[in-house]
């Protein structure tokens, strides 16, 4: 009996589960996706390197999942209230017809199993269907084969949501039995006919306080962006965050308020067509929502600064190795080391002193490796240092450079390369090429954190001392260049000199850049590479301070790390996405059956269909707009923040980027807006 | 002349089967300037009849005519924008829009209408001194008395000077002084404003303030008396001797 009536009342009101409905398949299905994402990377053909890095976001991703499972968890639970309020009284009529309250809450026991189990299914079909198209993205990602198409179905993703979403829907129950147990007959019988006492806010005291969090967030802008140089150490970064939650908050409590009084006073506006109906229907519940209304705007900015900043850190990653990895493979080594410097570096060992005194060659062939049929285009240079650091190429400037900056390294000394030796490997990197005068030097950097300070010791035309000899700089600013292959802009500062500056005493490391002989292919070069990397097992590689980059090696790093971005930003991205316009959508319908009311007044004095749907549509825009604007104007900070922290690793592309999140949020959160539309359409139409 | 004529209609609710005929072939006039009641029990059709007129409600046969509009003919939005200019509607649950203040709510009646400005301020201006609202239009309907709700909903009916006001029950849920109030009101729009209302109600002593009387039974005009000259207590007294004659029903629903 309890059985029929819940599956009646499902049928029956299946109109205002749709979104519920549609949320919880979305929400289950997603959480499938990205727990199946390991069953997906078994089936592919990675290196080993790749394979931990996969190891690591599998890890990642369920860590998160646990995080996801609260916030669906929360959404559910407030969904479900917003489902029972609405239906008061019909809980109203059970009880006075001599239902009991613990049937009551059987029957919603029942109906929330229901839901619970379809949403499953449909859910996780939707999840598998969706993960195979996912395998192409993972593929691609990853950068691997896939040659065959194999229908990919993780078992273990699907005990898992089942036990994450069973847990859920277990705390929803316990929820609405407390929910129904604490009600009064004589509320749930008269819900409907509450009037609603609209708080009429101080303007003064709106005005003020919209003030104060206008300033303070200008203030946590201000720390984000142009102030930023003052954030030293990570919790400086929460200062700003704190700020910018709680006068967010205060921001729609005072412009809820301020809006509405401002709009009245513009008297040509307000009294026009529906226009103060619509103001009114919106400020009657901004002031009973301010505070979802401030947690779904930081949830959005939350969702656009992760998504656009995942995304153009894949990108930028992909796009760096192309310019800052042109050859295949570079070797350094240690000269010349001293005792001192073996002690106080992790890395090495006394034994490496013996082997610095040797080339770099002869190394290789201590290491009895065939170089000569291995590479080609080889290209062998010293890396320089004398007794200059940082703090003496800044000059006068050291002085204010310590203050801004305490956490720099100013005593660290300085490479040097000879201008021959630079333009020779210039050549292979696809770097320009200078040219100095005897007393001339120039830096070269890629690293835009410290460019402008150095920039700043070279305006002070700043002379370095080389064996008594001054020089003096060519540029004013540092030029754009690195010398290592990597998969990031690293390179905080090369001195170039003339080749007469420097002697063989100072030299301090050797390079070795190169490509691998007759190899187009990555699966020739990989052959070479593997190789190459033998060496690792070599007696003698405990006593060498030998250090192998590979482009390859630096690929697969980057597209690891890369994946391992996108999906965590993707993740968390679109659940926060769907989360907050779920709340906002149900919000929106629940009180529909107050706004059925009130369409029903303006029909009956005569307004037009079209003038009601006017009004419902810029009603539930204002709603579904307001919070995603301030969300806006809180990301543009936000991403120059995300920018200036990801600066090393690199952020072109930005804009792509930014343009696929705000694609995403325009047919995610757009498609929210459109659901609520219709179905408040909908409901205001019953008559 | 007339403003409303009613001819022939009929409205039948239901199937073949089981047939309810609410309105059974009723025809009668309103000229304008009248103060026309229309009283009938519970059930006699008299509120199936006001949403006809109010093209709430569509008749099964029959014509009924407003100013030179036959309004059984009107489709969609000409109904809307029929029923926003040319009628004004008072109802027995007032119908206010509880987010609104009442200056706004009786605005919102010219503002559908592309009323604005100086020309809407002067109209709330005019009405609410005549109605004596003055001192309430800048509260919400919450903060007020049955009996000011509705003046407030008779001013919104009447400030886009429509051709017929028409008035469902408005002392149905007001206390005795509160309805007396009320109803010297809409006599007073009646008779400075030459309003044209036409109220329906079951309450004799509501319908003793208008000028003329129908009586409904069982969805047909059983009777019609005309105050003339008369006071309001003889017309008072005439219609309870209709009333009377209803019978035995009617005066439950008293």
């Amino acid at each position: 009996m309890l059985c029929k009536l819940s599956f009646k009342n499902i049928q029956k009101s299946i109109k205002d589960y749709a979104i519920y409905f549609f949320t919880l398949i979305l929400g289950v299905s997603i959480f499938y996706i990205f727990n199946a994402l390991e069953s997906q990377t078994v089936m592919l053909k990675v290196s080993s390197s790749t394979l931990d890095i996969i190891k690591l976001m599998i890890e990642m991703l369920e860590a998160v999942s646990i995080f996801i499972s609260f916030i669906l968890g929360f959404l559910i639970i407030y969904a479900s209230r917003f489902l029972i309020k609405r239906r008061k009284k019909e809980f109203g009529i059970y009880l006075t017809l001599g239902m009991s309250k613990r049937k009551i809450s059987m029957i919603l026991f029942i109906e929330t199993l229901f839901i619970g189990i379809i949403s499953l299914a449909i859910g996780l079909l939707l999840g598998i269907l969706l993960s195979q198209l996912m395998s192409i993205f993972v593929a691609n990602l990853f950068e691997a084969d896939l040659t065959k198409f194999t229908f990919i179905f993780s078992s273990s993703a699907m005990i898992k949501t089942w036990i994450y979403f069973g847990i859920m829907y277990l705390f929803v129950m316990a929820f609405n039995t407390i929910n129904i147990r604490k009600c009064k007959l004589i509320d749930l019988l008269h819900a409907s006919k509450k009037t609603e006492t609209i708080r009429l806010k101080n303007t003064t005291f709106c005005i003020i306080l919209f003030l104060l969090s206008v300033s303070s967030l200008s203030y946590a802008y201000y720390l984000v962006s142009f102030g930023i140089e003052k954030i030293l150490n990570i919790q400086d970064i929460f200062i700003p965050i704190i700020i910018g939650c709680v006068s967010t908050f205060f921001l729609f409590w005072s412009l809820s308020g301020l809006m509405v009084k401002l709009i009245t006073k513009i008297k040509k506006v307000y009294y026009h067509h529906l226009n103060s109906f619509t103001l009114k229907q919106v400020s009657s519940k901004i002031n009973t929502t301010v505070f979802s209304m401030a947690l779904i705007s930081l949830m959005l900015f939350v969702t656009i600064c992760v998504l656009s900043s995942a995304l153009s850190l894949k990108n930028s990653m992909s796009a760096n190795l192309k310019t800052l990895a042109p050859i295949d493979l570079e070797l350094r080594k240690k000269r010349n080391l001293t005792l001192e410097e073996v002690e106080n570096q992790w890395n090495l060992n006394q034994n490496m002193i013996e082997d610095s005194k040797i080339s770099l060659e002869d190394t290789l062939k201590n290491l009895e490796i065939d170089y000569q049929n291995l590479l080609s285009d080889i290209i062998s240079f010293p890396i320089y240092q004398e007794q200059i650091t940082l703090k003496d190429t800044l000059g006068t400037y050291y002085e204010e450079a310590n203050k801004n900056y305490p956490y720099m390294r100013f005593a660290l000394k300085e490479d040097i390369i000879r201008l021959s030796d630079y333009n020779t490997a210039a050549k292979l990197l696809n770097q320009p090429q200078y040219s100095l005068k005897e007393n001339e030097y120039m830096i070269i950097s890629d690293f835009d954190s410290t460019i402008p300070l150095r920039n700043e010791g070279l305006k002070r035309n700043t002379a370095i001392k080389i064996l008594g000899k001054n020089y003096y700089p060519k540029y004013q600013e540092c030029q754009n260049g690195f010398i290592h292959i990597s998969s990031n802009h690293i390179n905080m500062g090369i001195l170039i000199v003339p080749d007469h500056a420097v002697e063989d005493h100072f030299i301090h490391e050797n390079i070795w850049l190169a490509n691998y002989k007759n190899t187009s292919t990555k699966a020739e070069k990989q052959k070479i590479e593997d190789v190459i990397l033998k060496i690792e097992n070599h007696p003698y590689i405990k006593n060498t301070s030998l250090n192998i980059t590979t482009k390859l090696s630096l690929q697969e790093a980057s597209i690891g790390l890369g994946a391992l971005v996108t999906f965590i930003g993707l993740y968390i991205g679109i659940i926060f996405l769907i989360s907050s316009a779920a709340i906002l959508a149900l919000k929106e319908l629940s009180e529909s059956s107050d706004n059925k009311e009130r369409f029903q007044i303006l029909r009956k004095i005569g307004v037009d269909e079209k003038m009601i749907h006017q009004a419902l549509f810029r009603q539930i825009g204002i709603f579904f707009l307001f919070p995603l604007l301030i969300a806006i104007i809180h990301s543009i900070f936000g991403i120059t923040f995300c920018n200036y922290i990801l600066e090393t690793i690199g952020n072109e592309k930005l804009i792509e980027s930014i343009i696929m999140t705000a694609i995403f949020l325009m047919i995610i959160y757009g498609g929210y807006f459109l659901i609520t539309y219709s179905c408040s359409k909908n409901i205001i139409k019953e008559k | 002349m007339n403003i409303l004529k009613i001819d022939h209609i009929e409205k039948y609710y239901g199937n073949k089967s089981s047939l309810t005929k609410a309105i059974d072939d009723i025809s009668f006039e309103v000229e304008q300037g009248e103060f026309v009641a229309i009283m009938g029990a519970s059930g006699s059709g008299k509120t199936t009849l006001l949403n006809c007129i109010s093209t709430i409600d569509k008749v099964t046969s029959g014509h009924i005519t407003i100013g030179n509009i036959d309004i059984t003919k009107l489709k969609g939005n000409q109904l809307n924008q029929f029923r926003r200019e040319e009628l004004g509607f008072i109802f027995q649950d007032f119908n206010l829009l509880d987010t609104l203040t009442s200056y706004e709510n009786i605005a919102l009646a010219l503002t559908i209408q592309n009323i604005k400005g100086k020309e809407l301020e002067k109209r709330i201006e005019k009405i609410s001194q005549e109605l004596d609202i003055k001192d309430i239009l800048n509260k919400y309907p919450y903060q007020l008395s049955g009996g000011e709700k509705q003046r407030i909903a008779s001013a919104r009916a009447i400030i886009t000077n429509p051709k017929l006001i028409l008035a469902d029950e408005p002392t149905g849920a007001l206390d005795s002084k509160s309805a007396k109030m009320l109803l010297e009101k809409l006599d007073y729009l009646n008779r400075e404003r030459q309003a044209t209302i036409l109220m329906v109600t079951h309450d004799a002593f509501t319908a003793s303030y208008t000028k003329r009387v129908i009586f409904i039974k069982d969805g047909k005009i059983f009777n019609e008396i005309n105050r003339g000259e008369s006071s309001r207590k003889e017309f008072f007294d005439k219609i309870i001797d209709v009333v009377t004659l209803l019978g035995g029903d009617y005066s439950d629903a008293l």
